[in-house]
């Protein structure tokens, strides 16, 4: 592959990926901030695992007094919600696509948490990626690596 | 170690990549004995699997040996000889506990790429691009197996190596599309696509009490393989019209079941075929639904169609008309194979599934790059090339 070929193919990444950046968050909708929302999953554990003695499960439980949370019992005994969001607003800057890219929207961390929370109450462990994840480093390989880093800590939670 | 690793768009080669390691508590450590090509890894070579890395190892479909397992491994120790299921399960989450385990919440390192394209996240799957988790995959001779307990299982000694091989993917996956349906005694079945997992799917309706099972495709040698080993029916549709043979077969009902296990890099002999291969080319769509469309049309009023091929994104002209107003049921899914595979390797030590002559070549790991040429432009009747990284 030629390296204009390999350019292209890294951009049209790099594309793709803010494009799903964009998609996995959607913007403002009448007044429907996604910055405001809770971040939720259902964990196939009984609440009382999931908030024993009422506090967050690790690794949630380091945000200490920075977030709110809610627990209820998840319906047709699919186990239990855990929603949590963080009590500070947040600006606009710092929610933005590339703050996002650059793994700086607070955000993502407390998704991250939230999915490693849930993964260490139902299976004991937070499935590692293997490594090195590859040994070459291409434009669309590099945009790929970097959307895979992010990926943790976005979506549609 | 040495491994089969995607370069770029249709470019593979083999390369010296570092050993796996133990990442977690409940990993093992497998040495390949053998692993297969498989006609979806065809989509991801060719490009059409978003968020592939050149260096990615590919190859998801694997039988090995334990050669070391973390602390937390309980069913299994160094010696034992393992097949392993192409989708990693946590085995505790919902879906797994649901027996629906290529849905694993907990196994797709990369959730967000799969919830962008999909609106949540499939489960990981060795070898199968960065938006399946970026695990690495099997065509090397060594692979990390998460979550062992759940996902590797030991192969009885009656049970041959190219046998086992297929219990990773190719026949719980044509199981899966059969039972899934709702294939019962007196059905009806269509399978469009006579490669490994349609010879699986056919074999599997026969097994559930199909009355007839009738398979589709364009290649000789594909199609008296099936009616030869299978014992399934076939319509050779480059001189056939399928859907009025299909009529004709069925009393002008239409099948009860069709199974489609194509994928999405179908090919048809008539002019949707050009069209839908200029739009995918010209990334109009993603997918060439080819034979989705025609199992749809074919099937009876109120049937049901399996979509086992493998899918990435969009199509176009799909024929949403014909499921409303025949009312159909629609279902597709990759595979479940943790749900079947023990049951699988009974069946195939008692004789009723023999999955071996899917089995036309033979090649090393270092052949490797020839064996998917050979598979993806079906030469010398190439239906499975099966690779062995050792002698």
């Amino acid at each position: 592959m030629g390296r204009l070929n390999r350019v292209a193919l890294g951009l049209a990444a790099l594309t793709a990926g803010v494009f799903a950046l964009r998609r996995a968050r959607p913007p403002r909708v009448n007044g429907d901030r996604a910055g405001d929302r809770w971040l939720t999953v259902t964990i196939n554990r009984p609440p009382a695992d999931v908030q024993p003695g009422g506090a967050l499960p690790a690794p949630l439980d380091r945000f200490g007094d920075r977030l709110e949370s809610r627990v209820l019992p998840a319906p047709g005994n699919r186990g239990t919600e855990l929603a949590v969001r963080l009590k500070e607003t947040l600006p606009a800057l710092v929610t933005s696509v590339p703050a996002r890219l650059m793994g700086k929207d607070p955000r993502q961390e407390v998704r991250t948490a939230l999915r490693d929370a849930k993964a260490l109450l139902e299976a004991g462990e937070v499935m590692r990626p293997d490594t090195p994840p590859t040994t070459h480093h291409t434009p669309a390989g590099k945009v790929v690596g970097l959307l895979s880093r992010r990926s943790g800590g976005e979506g549609v939670l | 170690m040495k491994a089969l690793c995607w370069e770029g768009v249709n470019k593979l080669s083999v390369e010296r990549v570092p050993d796996p390691e133990l990442r977690n508590d409940q990993d093992m450590i497998v040495r390949l004995i053998a692993g297969t090509t498989c006609g979806s890894d065809l989509h991801l070579i060719g490009g059409y699997i978003p968020a592939m890395r050149a260096g990615d190892v590919i190859g998801h479909e694997f039988l090995g040996e334990v050669v070391e397992t973390g602390p937390g491994v309980r069913r299994h120790k160094a010696g034992d000889r393992v097949v392993v299921c192409s989708f990693v399960g946590c085995g505790r989450c919902w879906y797994c506990a649901n027996d629906l385990w290529s849905l694993c919440d907990n196994t797709n390192t990369n959730p967000g790429i799969g919830q962008a394209l999909f609106g949540y996240e499939a489960g990981g799957i060795f070898g199968y691009s960065h938006a399946m988790g970026g695990l690495r995959g099997s065509h090397a001779e060594y692979v990390r197996v998460p979550f062992a307990d759940y996902g590797a299982f030991a192969v009885p000694e009656g049970i041959d190596d190219t046998s086992a091989l297929f219990v990773s993917d190719s026949v719980p996956t044509g199981w899966m599309g059969a039972d899934l349906a709702g294939v019962k005694p007196g059905d009806v079945v269509a399978v469009w696509g006579c490669g490994a997992v349609g010879q699986m799917a056919a074999r599997a309706a026969i097994l559930l009490g199909a009355e007839r099972v009738i398979s589709i495709d364009r290649l000789p040698e594909r199609l008296a393989m099936t009616e030869k080993h299978i014992g399934s029916e076939t319509i050779d549709y480059t001189s056939t019209d399928v859907a009025a043979e299909l009529r004709e077969r069925t009393g002008g009902r239409g099948p009860d079941v069709c199974i489609e296990a194509v994928g999405m890099e179908a090919h048809s002999d008539g002019p949707m075929h050009l069209y839908d291969q200029a739009k995918q080319q010209l990334r109009l769509q993603t997918d060439r639904p080819t034979a989705v469309r025609q199992a749809i049309h074919a099937c009876r009023k109120a049937g049901t169609v399996f979509i086992l091929g493998v899918f990435a994104g969009a199509v176009d002209k799909f024929p949403l008309g014909a499921v409303i107003n025949k009312g159909l049921t629609v279902r597709g899914a990759q595979q479940h194979g943790q749900r079947y595979i023990p049951m699988l390797l009974e069946r195939i030590e008692a004789g009723e599934i023999q999955p071996s002559h899917l089995a036309t070549h033979t090649l090393s790991l270092d052949q490797a790059p020839t064996a998917y040429d050979m598979f993806k432009h079906k030469k010398d009747g190439c239906v499975r090339a099966v690779i062995r990284p050792g002698p």
